[in-house]
């Protein structure tokens, strides 16, 4: 069994209440951090451990907190993005749900850090069900001391409220997160500037993934040293990987970074191996939105290397042969899988979430999405493959957020390592 | 100016509820409570946002009509014509896909014998397609209000369209 730093706890009776994880040494790390620690040795603590995003881009949180402008007299605001919308994640979701009491522990930890007095928990509007729980763990924490004025006795205060959002992919990109927070359509904005100077009312504010955040109460307990010691390179610590698709035991897990995506697909351990024992075709290993990969490139690398999960292994190889970690999203496809049908899935998604803002975007969407109809009804041709990509490629680093790259990836991934398959008309599954 | 009775209002304890809500932000930024707000709207007036219910939600905050018109026409959850009773919501997206959701959909539209995005003529139910619910691992989904069913199939479904209809007889 390999280390769990945010699973240690999840299968006890009882952690969603405070009474239990209290028991469990919990908040034992916000004691230590208000009454021994400054601000500045929590961003140092993050800085050591490696921590990087867990949304989905992997940057260094210990840096991003180092951005944000603490003039005297500005308001902060640290805003949790619990929005999980991307298609093949769900691990956001399985902590809120169950372990709530560790995300209102790290929330408290990062606010003191960014000198932070109020925290909204964005959290999308399906999961009105997991708010209530969040909201549960909320009212709890106050009763206990460890929200409100002045928690512990120290002159640290804190408020954290819960936000719903209203079903738009889009308001998890940190920009369109803070004009839906605004009350506003999620629009992105263009950056600079970047949230951290300018960002929820026009102060300074950081956003974090929730299972960015919820790993902090073990790097202060522990030390930041010894979370760089777990994971392998630059690809500290562990991470969770929701699994899903034809595989015998979907679900989330924990896994040290560097573990090798045949263990995790193979091993009892993990994902269990392909379902009906059939063969594995190709994995989206990073949420839909990361290249997908050939069987053979998702467990070797194109230079013979067993391929791991880290951010620098999955990525290895560039988009010619490799992926991106992602957000752990990791969705499995046997050998029966039409990977064009599950493509333009996919494109269907990015032409309905995108906000329309940008043309490239909007129009480039909608287009990729009829072709692809047109060529899931067999009625495509060799033509329509060259201009699908001919599209992404358009769309590529022509847009305002990132969505146009998330919608461009799938598709000029597919065509490049499935191209015959394009012009074969597929089963309905 | 003779000021106008809004069509429609809040209960007293809705009302309580959103005034807290609006106090979670701060002063002047009472705009923020809009989309929690048009949650508890949909809920209370029925299911679906009516031009009267948005006018009202932009009484209560102090907001221009359009500015509530413009967010309840972006989110996907809010619903601006009346559906069925029991909104039925398939996820379509790849993990769900793989797993059968298509056949689902297919088997409902014609159970129900209407499309997805249309409402059943008794007015019981609305089938919709939805998108990734944060819950591939147990795909397929359906969702129904703010319940989740999971791992469905063709015979699932149908039981649970089934119960519900019965349900809905009394
Ligand atoms: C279209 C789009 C959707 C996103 N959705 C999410 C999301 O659902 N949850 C999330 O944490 N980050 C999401 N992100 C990433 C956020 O913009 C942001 O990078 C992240 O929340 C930062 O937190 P981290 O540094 O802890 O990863 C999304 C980005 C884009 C471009
Ligand atoms: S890339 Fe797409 S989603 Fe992002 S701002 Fe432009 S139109 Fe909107
Ligand atoms: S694709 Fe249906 S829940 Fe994710």
């Amino acid at each position: 069994m390999s280390i769990k730093i945010l699973f240690e706890n999840i299968d006890v009776d009882g952690i969603d209440s405070f009474e239990v994880y209290r028991k469990l040494g919990g908040y034992n790390s916000v004691e230590k951090a208000l009454k021994n620690m400054s601000p500045e040795d929590i961003v140092e603590e993050v800085k050591k451990s490696g921590l990087r995003g867990r949304g989905g881009a992997g940057f260094p949180t210990g840096m991003k907190w180092s951005f944000i402008d603490k003039a005297p007299g500005k308001s902060h605001y640290l805003i949790y993005n619990a929005d999980e919308s991307e298609p093949g994640t769900f691990k956001d979701r399985h902590l809120m749900q169950y372990n709530p009491h560790l995300l209102i522990e790290g929330l408290i930890l990062s606010c003191y850090a960014i000198r932070s007095n109020t925290s909204y928990i964005y959290i999308r509007g399906e999961l009105m069900y997991v708010m209530r729980i969040l909201e549960k763990a909320i009212e709890e924490a106050y009763a206990n001391g460890f929200l409100g004025k002045n928690i512990l006795g120290t002159d640290f205060s804190l408020d954290i409220y819960c936000h719903p959002g209203a079903a738009a992919y889009i308001c998890g990109e940190e920009t369109g997160l803070i004009e839906s927070l605004e009350g506003k359509r999620g629009n992105p904005r263009l950056k600079p500037p970047f949230p951290a100077l300018n960002g929820l009312f026009g102060f300074p504010t950081i956003i974090n993934n929730v299972e960015t955040l919820a790993t902090v109460p073990w790097i202060i307990n522990n030390g930041g040293e010894q979370y760089a010691k777990i994971g392998i390179g630059k690809s500290t610590g562990t991470k969770l990987i929701s699994a899903c698709g034809h595989i015998n035991k979907p679900g989330v897990y924990e896994i040290e970074l560097g573990l090798s995506v045949e263990e995790f697909i193979y091993s009892d351990e993990y994902c269990g191996g392909i379902k009906n024992g059939k063969k594995l075709k190709a994995v989206v290993a990073g949420g839909s939105s990361v290249p997908i990969l050939p069987a053979e490139l998702i467990l070797k690398t194109a230079k013979g290397e067993p391929r791991l999960l880290s951010y620098e292994s999955l990525s290895e190889g560039g988009f010619e042969t490799g992926t991106m970690l992602g957000s752990g999203g990791f969705i499995v496809m046997d050998e029966d899988t039409s990977i064009v049908k599950n493509l333009l899935t996919f494109t269907r998604f990015y032409r309905h979430e995108s906000c329309g803002q940008c043309s490239p975007c909007r129009e480039g969407t909608a287009w990729m999405e009829k072709i692809l109809n047109r060529i899931v009804e067999g009625k495509g041709n060799e033509k329509d493959i060259d201009l699908l990509m001919d599209i992404a490629n358009n769309i590529e680093g022509n847009t305002i957020c990132p969505l146009g790259d998330a919608a461009a990836w799938p598709v000029q991934s597919a065509i490049k390592h499935f191209r015959d398959e394009f012009l074969i008309k597929p089963e309905i599954v | 100016m003779k000021f106008m009775e809004p069509k429609v209002s809040f209960s007293e304890e809705t009302l309580k509820l959103s005034e807290k809500i609006i106090s979670h932000y701060p002063e002047g930024r009472q705009k923020s409570a809009l989309i929690p707000i048009l949650h508890l709207a949909q809920a209370e007036f029925g299911g679906w946002l009516s031009v009267e219910a948005m006018d009202y939600v932009a009484g209560l905050l102090k907001l221009k009509p359009i500015e509530i018109y413009e967010v309840a026409t972006f989110y996907t959850m809010y619903n601006l014509k009346p559906t069925g009773k029991c909104v039925i919501e398939v996820c379509r997206t790849g993990p769900c896909w793989l797993m059968g959701a298509e056949k689902i959909i297919e088997h409902l539209e014609k159970k129900l014998g209407i499309k997805a995005g249309e409402t059943t003529t008794d007015g019981k139910f609305t089938l919709k397609v939805t998108e990734c619910l944060a819950a591939c691992g147990n795909s397929p989904v359906i969702q129904i209000g703010e319940k989740y069913y999971v791992n469905m199939d063709v015979e699932k479904a149908d039981n649970l369209i089934q119960n519900l209809n019965e349900g809905m007889r009394v």
